[in-house]
């Protein structure tokens, strides 16, 4: 990295990107609420955040520390019940982006936000569990997901399927009946990696400045594929990063 | 029924060893003195059923209530790992916690059927992940008008339901607004309910987008000001997130947590 800007902060720009204007997006929290709310404060300020929790067109001017955060309820366009969320927005597939991070993803963006390790029973480390990750990645026309690139995270074969991506490779996610697209691109602190359109593996399309692929192959837990048009990922505006910098200062504040 | 009770004698007359509980609130008005109250009751062998089992039912967990724990996300929001949760699991301390495991959709889907009357509920879910191996309560259904395979998760009865409320009135009918969750239907399905409120006043004044729980849909309330606290009550209270991010620290080890539970829940006041 140059020094003006982190691994972490080119990752956050990079995902906000990923969200046009007047997107209809499902938020989790953490990095794609972060990353969502400053796509909405530059470049798509008629994006519309929907979060778990019910409030639909939220539009926090300060980072919520939790889905629940009173500002998220305060600035929606209408609040509805868990149930509503669920059955009415999202199961129908009337939301555009689903935007996700994970503990662990696979070549074939399958997510793990459940157990580590092979036994379910008795595992190494208890993660969180589903929350709305599986109907999220199942509904949404769209996926996009956003984690740091660590051997950790980047698995050959996820320890646990929470959400599917493109299950075991082509034509899995409509043999399973999922309606929505599936990842379409993940935002990493290295790169950005999109699903091959033949064989459904995630392939590195984009290194962010002072990265290299040799780096995100030493860390992917498979043969990651690179891009015979492998693109370096502009680095953070001056607009973007202050805007990032100014909403980090907020998480959690009243 | 909306009788107007004590916490205590709330608490008493609704959970007992071995119950079903449910107590909702999603990360807004959570029943953390009534979860006090339990613990101070000294509840076992309780199922807690909760989608996002946070700090009180780490608490619970911790101080040995629970049994079994049926959920959808177990996280500390917008900070990390439940670390009582987490060591239930990972080391059976205190002791053994049976997890029965779903999404947020089949969570609230099981409450909603539960709510209506219905054995079990439908949805588009969980299909291709590794869920349905683990939880016997999820299931393959046909639709028997178009024949397309489905997900159906049964009903959710619990014995008892506990939420928290801004305000009733002096009849017990129950008024709340904000992000509502699921408690609604977590309280149409239960057997028994205790709801506890910020206040009770002559005349429920309309809130924008309220939810009412008549008093005839519910058992039992009880005026606890602040029951929510670290989580908030809109128009009441703020969420306290410090306390959040500072629960990290405390409930990472065992020693810390036990003495923070003494020192604060064990020895603390019933309204508190």
């Amino acid at each position: 990295m140059t020094g003006a800007y982190t691994a972490d902060e080119m990752m956050t720009v990079a995902a906000a990107r990923q969200l046009h204007d007047g997107a209809v997006c499902f938020v989790g929290i953490g990095l794609p609420s972060t990353a969502a709310n400053l796509a909405r404060a530059t470049h798509a300020p008629g994006v519309v955040l929907i979060y778990e929790s019910g409030t639909l067109g939220a539009k926090p001017d300060r980072l919520p520390l939790s889905i629940g955060d009173g500002i998220l309820a305060d600035t929606a366009d209408t609040v509805v019940s868990v149930p509503e969320v669920f059955n009415y927005w999202l199961q129908p597939g009337r939301i555009d982006v689903g935007f996700l991070s994970a503990a662990q993803i696979d070549r074939f963006a399958n997510i793990n936000t459940t157990v580590i390790g092979s036994d379910y029973r008795h595992p190494a480390v208890r993660l969180p569990g589903a929350g709305g990750a599986p109907e999220i990645a199942a509904s949404c026309r769209e996926v996009v997901v956003v984690l740091r690139q660590t051997v950790r995270t980047f698995v050959d074969r996820v320890d646990f399927v929470t959400s599917v991506g493109f299950g075991h490779g082509p034509g899995d996610r409509q043999r399973l009946g999922l309606t929505g697209a599936g990842p379409r691109v993940v935002i990493t602190d290295l790169g950005i990696l999109t699903p091959d359109p033949t064989t459904f593996e995630l392939t590195l399309v984009s290194v962010h400045p002072g990265a290299t692929p040799e780096q995100a192959r030493a860390v992917t837990g498979w043969q990651l594929a690179v891009s015979p048009e492998l693109a370096v990922t502009a680095p953070p505006s001056e607009l973007e990063l202050r805007v990032l910098r100014r909403l980090e200062a907020t998480i959690g504040m009243m | 029924m909306g009788e107007i009770v004590s916490l205590t004698d709330g608490v008493a007359a609704v959970v007992h060893d071995g119950d079903t509980l449910v107590m909702e609130g999603f990360t807004h008005l959570i029943p953390f003195a009534a979860g006090h109250e339990i613990i101070r009751q000294g509840r076992r062998d309780l199922t807690l059923v909760r989608m996002t089992p946070d700090l009180v039912y780490d608490q619970m967990i911790g101080m040995g209530c629970a049994a079994k724990l049926i959920f959808s996300w177990g996280g500390n929001p917008g900070v990390g790992s439940l670390h009582r949760f987490r060591d239930a699991v990972e080391n059976a301390w205190p002791s053994p916690l049976e997890l029965e495991e779903h999404s947020h959709a089949g969570m609230a889907n099981r409450y909603l059927a539960g709510a209506s009357g219905l054995p079990f509920a439908v949805l588009r879910g969980y299909v291709g992940t590794d869920l349905p191996a683990q939880t016997d309560t999820i299931r393959p259904i046909t639709c028997p008008f178009t024949g397309e395979v489905l997900t159906a998760v049964p009903s959710l009865t619990p014995d008892a339901t506990i939420i928290h409320a801004q305000r009733a009135d002096t009849r017990g009918n129950v008024q709340m607004w904000g992000i509502i969750g699921v408690q609604k239907e977590a309280v149409l399905a239960a057997k028994r309910s205790l709801i506890t409120v910020e206040e009770i006043v002559e005349r429920l004044e309309p809130q924008p987008q309220e939810v009412i729980l008549p008093s005839f849909a519910t058992s039992y309330v009880a005026v606890v000001p602040g029951g929510a606290h670290p989580s908030y009550a809109q128009g009441y209270s703020l969420r306290d997130n410090t306390f959040y991010t500072e629960w990290d620290a405390i409930s990472r080890d065992r020693e810390t947590f036990r003495r923070w539970m003494e020192a604060n829940v064990l020895h603390g006041e019933p309204s508190a």
